[in-house]
This record gives C-alpha cells, sequence and structure tokens, in this order.
C-alpha cells in the first residue's frame, strides 16, 4: 500500500487501519478509504469483466457514475467499490468471471466471439438450429447478468425503512451550486433539505484540494437550518416526489420547490482501447490523489476537450506522476493553465488527441494525432491515460421534472433549455462552472425558491437581483470546448466502447442502423445502450454523436433519450422498506409453541393448527373439555345513543333491541345483498355493543363500520380492540365445572344461559364471558386484555387438569363446526353468497322497518330463490372428499361444489358441506361427487349433524 | 402517481398514505327498482374531470373524508369531513354523500 504525501483535504485516516478481503485476499485500506480507492493503493487494477465480452475493466470515474468497479460485497451484488467507503472484516468479491477475475474463460467472446455477437445475437446466432434453442438458452442464462443473489434467504437480513419528508425546498446536489442554494433558501426562513450523492457534500471541492471550504458552506447551511443528507443520491422525480436512498433509509421528499444542482458529467472519449485499465476520467484521477492520496499511475498522458484536463495534468504533476504529453483537441489552448503546463515543461499537442490506447491487461502505450490525419502520429510508452470529453450538465433529474434541453452547437452537448416554473438550477447545471460563479448562481436560485414561496422580504429580493446582474455579465474568458468527434481514429481495429455496462461498441451503433434502428430510442432497445448501470451517464452523448453520424443528421435532430429514473443505481431492499403487514400473533402465542403445537399461517396471523392429534383434541371438546385460543377475532366496540340504530342500520337482523347481557349472531351483508362477514354480538350496555367478526374480515369490517359511521355521521364512537384484547373458548361438558373454579360468577345453567354475555373477574382477570357455541359443546368465550391473555390461559388449563382439559386448535374447531353446520364465510361462502343461499334466510328480517345495507337486494333474492344452495351432506363410505371437489346431479352437468368435508369421529362418518341446485336442497335428496376421477355418493341433509337442535349447547 | 391528500385530522400525506373509496355515490332512497339499485352498485360515473371522492387515512387516523380532486391531474382541490363536505368548494357533485354499496372498496379480502 503506498500512499503520497499527506494531500490537502484527504478523506484518509493515515493511522487508522481497516482490513477486509478481495476474493479471499486480505486487504489493508485506511479508515476514509473506498474498497476502490484501498484496492487501487495495494496494486490491483482490473476491477471487473464487462458485461458481454469478459474485458478488464479498471477504474474510470470513481464518482459512482461509470459500472467499471461493480463488486459484490457481503454477498451483495452490483456495488460500486468507487463509493463503498471500507468496513473492517467486509467480504469483497468480484462479479461476473469465472474461474478468476484475472483469468476468466469467458473472454473468449471478445477473443473470438465478436462475429457471433453483434446486437441482437441471441435472435440471430442463436436460433439456428432451431431445436437447439432449450440448449442455447440454458447457457445464455447463465451467461447473462453481472452478479449473483442467494438463491434463498431464511428471513430478510437487511432492514430498511421509508421516511415521509415534506420541505419547503429540496435542493439537489451538495457542490458549491448547492450548498449556496440550501444556505440562501433556508436563512430567508425556508425549510430546506439538501441531497448529496458524494461521500460528503462538496462535490468537486472534495477533489480539488477545496475540501476545507466546502465544509465551511456545510456549516452554514446547516446553521441556517438545512437538513444535509450526505451520500445520499436522489433516484428520480415523480410528480414532485423525490425518492432519496441513504444506507437503510429511502427519504421520499416531497419540497414546494426544487433547486438541482446536479452538476456535470465528464465525459470518455471513444477510440480503440479505450475501456483498458489505466485508462481514467481526469475526475477519476483527481479523486484517486486529493481525496485518498492515492498515485493512479507513474506515467501519464493526458487527452482534454477543455482546460478540464490540463487543470488534472497540473495536479498530476504535483503528485508526482511524469506527465509524458498533454493532447489539447483545442487549436489553441492558450489560458492559464496551458501556460503553466509549459512553463512546468510539459509538451502541449494542439488540435491533438488520443487515437489508440494499447496494451493486453492494461494501457502501456498510447497513440496520439490529429483525428482524421494519419500524419504526425506520436507513440508513447505510459501506464494511466487520463481522458476529458468534455462535461455536459447532468440535466437527467431535472428533465424528468419536466425541463427541456436543447443541443449547443458551441459546446458538442445538450445544455437546458427551459425549466418547469417550480424548478431551480443552479452550478454547472446551468454552466456556471467556475466556484465563484457556482456559489452566486446557487445564492440567486436559492433566494429565488424561497421567494417564490413568500420567504424574505425587498431587501433580500434586490439583494438576489443584483447577484442575477453580476451573474449575467459576460465573463472575461468563456472557457473554451472543442467537439470531440464521435470516434477520434476509424479503421484503427480493435473496439472502440460506446457504452461500458452493456458493451456496446461504435460498430454495433454502426449496424444497427444498418438494420433500421436509425433512431435513438429504437437503438436505445437494440443495441441497450443507456440501459445499464450507469443509466446514461458515459454512454448517452457518445451514443448519440455516432447516431448522428451514421444517420447523417445533426445532433439536435437525433435528440436525446428520454430520462427516466432510476437515475441512480439503488438496491431493491431498499425500495422494498419495512414490511407493513407483520406476522400477527396472539398474547398466548408462546403457550401454544410450549405445547407442541403445529403453527401455520392464518391470514396475517400464526395459529396452531394442531397440537399433534387432531382427532383427539376434537373428541377432548365432546368428553370433557377443550380451549382455544381466538384471540385473533376482529372485535370492536361500538358505543354512543345511536349504537342500536348503527348496527341495525348495517345488519339484516334487529340489534337495537337486544337486552343488555345478551347475544345475538349476525351476518353483514352488502348493498348488493352478498354475505360479507359475520360474527357475534353483545349488548354491553344500553350504549355499547361488542362486536366481534371473523379472524381476516377484522380489518375490512372495520374499514366498512367507519366508512358508513362517517356517512351516516351517527352519535356513535368505534373502538377497533381487536388486538388489545384475548380471547379463549373453553368449551365441553366439564366447562361449567372448570368455569366454576376461576370465577365467583353463578355459572349454572339457570343463572348463566345461552347467549348471555356477563362480565366478571376470571382468574381475577376482568373479563367478558360470551357464552356462544360455536362448536357444538357447552362454551365459554372469555375476552380479557391482552397482557393478561397468558395468565388466563394458564388459569383455565391449570384448574381444567383435573377435568381432562386439552388444548385444541384450528383443525379440530374446524371439524367441531362443520358438525354444527356453522359455515366459515369466505370458505363456505364466496363473494356471490346470499344468505338465502347460504342457507340462513331466518337472519333477514324483510319486515324490519328501519332500512339496512343489502335490504333491497335481499328483497328481491327473497322473491327469487337462488338456483343453488348450501347444505351439509354425509358420505356413506369412507372417502374425504377434497375441497372444492365438484357436485354432479344426475343429468352429468356441473352444478355446484363442496366447500367443506372432515371425516368426523364422533359422528362416526364423512361429513361435509356443499352448493347443491335448489332442488336437491332437502333432506334425503342423494348427490354424486366427483373428485378427482373419484365419483362417489352422498345424502343431503339441512340440519346440523350434530346435536340438531341445539340440546347440549344450551344445556 | 404520487400527490398529496390532507387528511382532516392528521394534515398532509402522501397519497400512499391512504386507502381510496371511490366516488362518491349517493345511495338511493325510498324503494329503488332493481335497475336504479344494480346502477347504484355496480355503475359509475368515471369522469375525466373533478369528481368528488372517498378516502380513508388507512395508514394514519382511520377517518374518512370527502376529498375534492380532477382526475386528470391529480390536482386535489379539497378535502373535507363528511359534515364540513356540502360547504367546501364549489358543490361540483351533487347530492349526499354516500358510497358503493357493494362492498368493493373496503381493503382486503371477506370470510374467515
Amino acid at each position: 500500500m503506498t500512499r503520497l504525501p499527506e494531500q490537502r483535504g484527504e478523506r484518509i485516516e493515515r493511522d487508522r487501519e481497516v482490513s477486509f478481503t478481495f476474493d479471499g485476499k486480505e486487504v489493508t485500506g485506511l479508515e476514509g478509504d473506498t474498497i476502490g480507492s484501498a484496492l487501487f493503493a495495494g496494486g490491483q487494477r482490473t476491477f471487473s469483466r464487462s458485461f458481454k465480452y469478459h474485458r478488464r475493466r479498471g477504474l474510470l470515474c470513481c464518482a459512482g457514475q461509470c459500472p467499471n468497479c461493480l463488486v459484490a460485497v457481503d454477498g451483495a451484488p452490483g456495488v460500486r467499490a468507487c463509493t463503498e467507503p471500507v468496513r473492517e472484516g467486509m467480504k469483497v468479491e468480484h462479479m461476473n468471471a469465472e474461474p478468476r477475475l484475472d483469468f476468466d474463460v469467458m473472454r473468449a467472446t471478445d477473443l473470438v466471439g465478436g462475429p457471433f455477437t453483434p446486437p441482437g445475437f441471441y435472435y440471430k446466432t442463436f436460433i439456428r438450429p432451431r431445436r437447439f434453442w432449450p440448449l442455447y438458452e440454458k447457457v445464455l442464462r447463465h451467461a447473462a447478468g453481472l452478479g449473483k443473489l442467494k438463491k434463498s434467504q431464511p428471513e430478510r437480513e437487511w432492514r430498511t425503512e421509508y421516511r415521509r419528508r415534506h420541505a419547503d425546498v429540496l435542493v439537489i446536489g451538495g457542490g458549491a451550486a448547492g450548498l449556496s442554494a440550501a444556505a440562501a433558501a433556508a436563512e430567508l426562513g425556508a425549510d430546506v433539505v439538501l441531497a448529496d450523492e458524494g461521500p460528503e457534500p462538496g462535490g468537486r471541492l472534495l477533489a480539488e484540494g477545496g475540501v476545507g471550504y466546502a465544509r465551511e458552506l456545510v456549516e452554514r447551511a446547516r446553521s441556517a437550518g438545512v437538513e444535509v443528507l450526505a451520500n445520499a443520491p436522489a433516484l428520480g422525480t415523480f410528480d414532485g416526489l423525490v425518492p432519496v436512498w441513504q444506507g437503510d433509509t429511502l427519504h421520499q421528499i416531497r419540497a414546494r420547490r426544487q433547486v438541482f444542482a446536479t452538476g456535470a458529467i465528464e465525459q470518455p472519449l471513444l477510440f480503440p482501447g479505450n475501456d483498458l485499465p489505466g485508462v481514467m476520467l481526469s475526475g477519476g484521477a483527481r479523486r484517486l490523489i486529493g481525496m485518498y492520496a492515492v498515485q493512479p499511475g507513474t506515467r501519464a498522458v493526458v487527452a482534454t476537450v477543455d482546460d478540464r484536463g490540463l487543470h488534472a495534468a497540473l495536479a498530476l504533476l504535483d503528485a508526482g506522476v511524469e506527465v509524458a504529453c498533454v493532447a489539447d483537441l483545442r487549436a489553441e489552448p492558450n489560458g492559464g493553465p496551458a501556460q503553466a503546463l509549459q512553463r512546468m515543461g510539459v509538451e502541449l499537442l494542439r488540435g491533438a488527441t488520443v487515437l489508440e490506447a494499447r496494451g493486453r491487461t492494461q494501457v502501456d502505450g498510447v497513440v496520439l494525432g490529429r483525428p482524421g490525419a494519419s500524419s504526425d502520429e506520436r507513440v508513447l510508452a505510459c501506464d494511466l491515460l487520463v481522458v476529458s470529453g468534455g462535461s455536459p450538465p447532468a440535466t437527467s433529474l431535472v428533465a424528468q421534472a419536466g425541463g427541456k434541453t436543447s443541443y449547443d452547437e458551441e459546446r458538442g452537448y445538450f445544455v437546458l433549455d427551459d425549466v418547469p416554473e417550480d424548478t431551480f438550477t443552479a452550478g454547472q447545471l446551468t454552466g456556471y462552472g467556475e466556484l465563484e460563479a457556482a456559489e452566486l448562481s446557487g445564492a440567486v436560485a436559492g433566494a429565488d425558491a424561497a421567494h417564490a414561496l413568500g420567504f424574505g422580504d425587498e431587501g433580500s429580493r434586490s439583494l438576489a437581483d443584483r447577484d442575477r446582474e453580476k451573474l449575467e455579465r459576460p465573463r472575461a474568458w468563456p472557457p473554451k470546448v472543442a467537439v470531440p468527434p464521435p470516434v477520434t481514429s476509424e479503421d484503427r481495429g480493435g473496439k472502440c466502447f460506446a457504452c461500458l455496462c452493456e458493451d456496446v461498441t461504435a460498430k454495433d451503433i454502426h449496424l444497427s442502423v444498418e438494420e433500421g434502428y436509425d433512431s435513438i430510442e429504437l437503438s436505445k432497445r437494440y443495441t441497450t445502450t443507456t440501459m445499464g448501470p450507469c443509466q446514461g451517464r458515459m454512454c448517452q452523448l457518445p451514443a448519440v454523436r455516432l447516431m448522428a453520424k451514421e444517420t447523417g443528421t445533426s445532433l439536435a435532430e437525433v435528440g436525446t433519450t428520454t430520462a427516466r429514473p432510476p437515475w441512480h443505481a439503488v438496491p431493491m431492499g431498499a425500495l422494498a422498506g419495512r414490511p407493513f403487514e407483520p406476522a400477527k400473533r396472539s398474547s398466548i402465542h408462546a403457550r401454544h409453541r410450549e405445547l407442541g403445537g403445529n403453527i401455520m399461517w392464518a391470514g396475517d396471523w400464526r395459529r396452531a393448527y394442531d397440537y399433534g392429534d387432531p382427532k383427539a383434541e376434537a373428541m377432548a371438546v365432546h368428553r370433557a373439555a377443550g380451549l382455544i385460543d381466538v384471540s385473533t377475532l376482529g372485535k370492536v366496540i361500538v358505543r354512543g345513543p345511536d349504537a342500536g340504530e348503527f348496527l341495525d342500520r348495517l345488519y339484516p337482523n334487529r340489534f337495537s333491541y337486544l337486552k343488555p347481557g345478551r347475544i345475538r349472531y349476525g351476518v353483514i351483508t352488502s348493498d348488493s345483498g352478498r354475505v360479507m362477514d359475520d360474527g357475534t354480538i353483545c349488548r354491553l350496555d344500553d350504549d355499547s355493543f361488542y362486536v366481534t367478526t371473523t379472524s381476516s374480515g377484522a380489518g375490512a369490517v372495520y374499514d366498512w363500520f367507519s366508512w358508513w359511521l362517517a356517512d351516516w355521521q351517527l352519535d356513535v364512537h368505534l373502538t377497533d380492540v381487536t388486538q388489545g384484547l384475548s380471547a379463549v373458548n373453553l368449551a365441553g361438558p366439564r366447562a361449567r365445572e372448570i368455569m366454576g373454579t376461576v370465577t365467583e360468577l353463578d355459572c349454572s345453567a339457570e343463572a348463566f344461559t345461552y347467549l348471555d354475555g356477563k362480565q366478571a373477574l376470571v382468574a381475577g382477570v376482568p373479563s367478558l364471558i360470551l357464552r356462544i357455541g360455536f362448536v357444538g359443546e357447552v362454551g365459554y368465550e372469555i375476552h380479557c386484555p391482552a397482557a393478561q391473555g397468558e395468565h388466563l390461559w394458564d388459569a383455565l388449563m391449570e384448574a381444567g387438569k383435573l377435568h381432562g382439559v386439552r388444548a385444541f386448535g384450528l383443525e379440530p374447531q374446524r371439524l367441531l363446526r362443520l358438525q354444527k353446520m356453522h359455515i366459515l364465510v369466505g370458505q363456505d361462502t364466496d363473494s356471490e353468497s346470499n344468505p338465502f343461499g347460504a342457507a340462513m334466510p331466518w337472519i333477514v328480517k324483510l319486515d324490519k322497518e328501519q332500512d339496512w345495507i343489502g335490504k333491497w337486494a335481499l328483497e328481491h333474492y327473497a322473491e327469487q330463490p337462488s338456483e343453488t344452495q348450501l347444505v351439509g351432506f354425509t358420505l356413506s363410505n369412507g372417502h374425504v372428499p377434497t375441497e372444492g371437489a365438484v357436485v354432479m346431479p344426475e343429468n352429468g352437468s356441473p352444478m355446484g361444489q363442496v366447500t367443506s368435508a372432515r371425516y368426523s369421529q364422533k359422528l362416526g362418518r364423512v361429513i361435509g358441506m356443499a352448493w347443491v341446485p335448489a332442488a336437491l336442497a332437502k333432506d334425503g335428496a342423494r348427490i354424486t361427487i366427483s373428485d378427482e376421477n373419484e365419483r362417489v355418493e352422498g345424502e343431503v341433509q339441512t340440519k346440523p349433524f350434530y346435536d340438531p337442535d341445539g340440546e347440549i349447547l344450551r344445556s | 402517481m404520487s400527490y398529496v391528500l390532507t387528511c382532516p385530522n392528521c394534515g398532509p400525506r402522501e397519497v400512499t398514505d391512504f386507502g381510496f373509496g371511490g366516488e362518491v355515490n349517493p345511495r338511493p332512497t325510498g324503494s329503488p327498482s332493481l335497475r336504479e339499485l344494480g346502477e347504484y352498485n355496480y355503475f359509475r360515473r368515471n369522469v375525466a374531470g373533478v369528481q368528488r371522492e372517498w378516502w380513508s387515512h388507512r395508514s394514519g387516523c382511520g377517518e374518512w373524508f370527502i376529498a375534492e380532486r380532477d382526475t386528470r391531474t391529480n390536482e386535489v382541490i379539497f378535502t373535507a369531513l363528511p359534515a364540513d363536505a356540502e360547504a367546501a368548494g364549489d358543490a361540483t357533485t351533487a347530492g349526499a354523500a354516500s358510497h358503493g354499496g357493494d362492498g368493493s372498496g373496503v381493503s382486503g379480502g371477506h370470510g374467515a
């Protein structure tokens, strides 16, 4: 690991080493390093293998812009080594190379595969003979893609969060311009958020020795109240909402005004070998030097089209790099940096550029010369080629927000033309590249944004106007730019890459135009240029230039591709956010696990389906007693003077007449007369009802209730106590005795009758006890505060021990309720079922004077009975039909289906429920059930299979 | 699609915090004919323009309220509790606030 002497504003801390591994080998970096800078300092030059040809790729931008340094970190693929900070113990691995990064067999595609891999090669090379396609497909599938995801993951390893943030002003980009804008707006009183994608705000200042000043600007912004988000790229704009990814958090920022200060993106040049490791953008070389004190090479050649490359050459000299030659495409570079270079004895070639880079594993030489001319070529040995192909503004994000660009012929790239009313722009994005101008333009944009929202006063407005005038004054030396040709040299052989992400060469663009894909949008889709991880940063302009050349049109005519999110690569996990439907567990859940419960999903809930022996559990309920956790039931308290009327309007039967302390079963219907949910309702007192719903319908019923309440504006208050209360059902012939030992309440048959609801202490816990019988035996459904649920469960199990109580799960409960022909809404009914068809005509009180939801439809259904009816059936043989098995009447066409079926040990036969033609809905009718090629004969039964008259239940 | 709705209780929130209840669909009074009932249950105006609609602050206070929104631009003209909705803004959609009775606006499935 070699480092330069201390650089002004370097980010590394030299006395704090950080160790990690790269492909298993130990690497030591320094605190403040990125993976990229640490590896480069350790001598690594190849960082990845390219997408298609598996060519070596090295650091190019060192700013998270290009695809060249994608690695996998701790198993997560697609991480940019050049921006990811090093962490002690992290495992970094290369991607897309087999078996090793420095020896990749797929390199064959580059060496011999050229003619076989033109754009669209899947559909050209690999289509004949057709019968081989499945084989080709396998090979292609294996070869495609970059990183590898884990095949399975037992649980989510990365917790991410959304954060919603509303602000007055959002500033995107934290360079000098963005920081000034944020501070200016905040100083006028606006609530400002600034998002910057760099390791810390400062933009180009960080790499160019201005880190101290950058930190001053940040401090000024922070003390004005700006919320500064560092390491936080903005991903796109969605109707004013800007998602900003920062580590584990996805900030969703909506600001009334937006300031874009997204800077510029330095472009590569197109020449054969332009992707070799050792070819670096000037910004990349300067970042390595300025931020990490790493020497990017020992002998460099610089090729540039503007002053940026000249500044880089000076920085290289400062860092002790020998600069062999600087090729400036401009005919007369004569500004300060050119003079400085000449003073230092660096050879400056005017009107020249790089025609070719040579080297096998990395650059070892370059050919310089005039584009299009074969004379005056210079071949120079070097291990670093610094290129700077112009720095067009990063317009993509503002374009997503509605900004328009147009082609600037003088500069040779697209510039911002027009932005929507509520957006402002500053800095390099608007052409203000020098520090002073960038800051001033930021101050103006920030003040304008704040003023547009009514902040500030006349003084601040006139100050902003003065700044604006200063800004618009013509500059003494307008920076000159030379427009590079689409490809600096032709007919030299070797690949010139227009798109590094997808390995698209200049020749591929030529071919795509030849094949008719002659618009930029078509060519983009055909060659996939601009569609890779760099999102067009490195390839959009080269592709447009090539397209203009190939089609013989101007760049203005070719235009750009549509800017789309995401502007910055983002892990899917960051977008996923936190799951808002976590698994629900009752407060008694631990007990079910201890009892060996077979825990399964039931809607959102984790529930015990059984405790190992569902048949025995069901028999225990018949013979002694069983205890089941029914905390999952939806529970709503309906309270207020109008509570009775409210329920009368929602249910087909009457509740306003229900006496306090009594319970009634209810079915909720929609206005189309369909069964939505069911449950029991207990009147607690004159003004209060306790409503239970099905477990999975709890949320929907509460929504339904609150919706109609909002509409009717009755004097009722709803409280959802589903999560706040636990509930257990104690049922069986010994249930009453057990209750007698845990409560002082008189539980005798005379004092506590069927469908009574009483409040009392049970095992010392204030409880509501409902005498209902879902499972067919004498039963007590006890509701108590969830915090005491476990205590209540324990007390009942303990008290019931002598009486043979047994915990029973969901599966035996389903059998027990089926014996009673109690329907399960959603299991035995569907979205088309009405109460008449579902064999519950008694629930509909058509004579009710009150209008209720579903009344008119049910009046209609009452006159026109449904074609099918829900009935019970028994089977003579032991075959238990599948739920969903078809009911076949005599004439052979399917006329219904089985909704529930179980073998009942208690009854000694198979029982079930099914929808059958109305004509067959009578006791003793014969039905044929077809189940997976087997036909069984059944007999219809309309009354409950067990205790048909409810004598046991009421006893 | 992304915009802000103002919950009458909680204030401005992202639209994704809310549940949509569909356009306000006045419930027939008296004794509707089968056709009127069918239209109420199943037909919606589906306007391209300003409409009144139901929203609930599902990820917040749970309140159901009325919003007037331009379906073309997602511009929200006003939001208000039903009691205040009549007075708020221009009454572009006449009639009492009432909603689709077929339950289609309610979240989640039904059943056990």
